[in-house]
């Protein structure tokens, strides 16, 4: 049987038809999920997608953190189940308390919107090409938090050069340490700024995100039933 | 009765404010080149109705560490608006 991955659509999402879709390409039936929904109706993962909830008043993700599927997502992910968050979505996850960290505006301050490298900071090191396209993706945390992200390996990938080397100059938005993607503590829930929903079609580019996807669908396999 | 107050949200010291920065490179353009420690917040007028000043504002303490400002990169004050009701 097809595992169910519901996408969550808050007002202003605007990647949730992307998410759908790609998780149709990867083998997995699309569930889709209403941001006033109490129930999730049965996944076995869910994708908070990338957007502009609530227009991105008071702070990216801040509102959004406040809808009825979130109580819903929130159960989920703390019973276990794969839960990831791309771009808003990871922001939604920070603001939550889900995630560590926040995202404040870029270095540069300009909205970028182009094609990067990460390294997969597991033992593949695998370096994917994935687009990005945010106006505040730059995360930071406390020191004491980033001491203990580090510590603990929470972080999934980090922005690098196209061999994987760690360089500065392609850490696009100034995060710090170069993260892109964070793990939780339990590493069932997955926040990353990319875009690998729009990287999993060979028509239409560079596949990079299909791994992002692959570990999603492995992690509903591996899920030791509660 | 009605209390008006302002809350004033800050970037935490320490972390880059790169609105301020830019702002700030910007003023010797004008003339202004003995400036410096810009940063940028946000303001935020809210009024409570309330039966006594100490409960509404034990209110926006609340709702400011909870809600309009993030713990993680941000720090808040509260001031009392001039013209709170009687």
């Amino acid at each position: 049987m097809r595992p169910k991955v519901g996408v969550v659509t808050f007002p202003g999402s605007n990647d949730d038809r992307d998410a759908l879709r790609a998780v149709a390409l990867m083998g997995a039936e699309p569930i889709p999920v209403w941001h006033q929904d109490r129930t999730l109706g049965g996944v076995d993962a869910m994708i908070l997608p990338g957007g502009f909830s609530y227009g991105d008043y008071l702070r990216t993700g801040a509102i959004a953190r406040f809808a009825p599927a979130m109580a819903a997502i929130r159960e989920f992910a703390e019973a276990g189940g794969p839960v990831l968050g791309i771009c808003n979505g990871f922001q939604i996850l920070c603001e939550a308390g889900l995630l560590a960290g926040a995202m404040i505006r870029n270095r540069g301050l300009s909205f970028i919107c182009r094609w990067v490298h990460v390294r997969a900071e597991d033992r593949t090191g695998e370096v994917l090409e994935v687009p990005i396209k945010h106006g505040e993706g730059q995360f930071v945390a406390s020191p004491d938090e980033l001491v203990r992200i580090e510590e603990q390996g929470l972080v999934a990938f980090r922005y690098c050069a196209p061999d994987g080397s760690l360089d500065e100059r392609f850490n696009p938005n100034g995060s710090t340490h170069a993260i892109a993607g964070l793990w939780n503590d339990t590493r069932n829930v997955l926040g990353l700024m990319p875009h690998p929903e729009h990287a999993v079609d060979p028509d239409l580019g560079p596949t990079g995100g299909q791994h992002v996807f692959q570990w999603l669908l492995t992690a509903v396999r591996d899920r030791v039933p509660a | 009765m009605k209390f008006r107050f302002e809350v004033v949200v800050s970037l935490k010291e320490g972390l880059l404010d790169p609105q301020g920065k830019t702002i700030q490179d910007a003023l010797p353009t004008l003339g202004w080149s003995n400036v410096s420690e810009v940063r940028v917040g946000k303001h935020i007028e809210l009024a409570v109705e309330s039966d006594n000043e100490a409960a509404a504002r034990e209110q926006v303490e609340e709702m400011s560490r909870r809600f309009l400002s993030n713990p993680v990169i941000e720090d808040f004050r509260i001031l009392t608006g001039k013209k709170a009701n009687r």
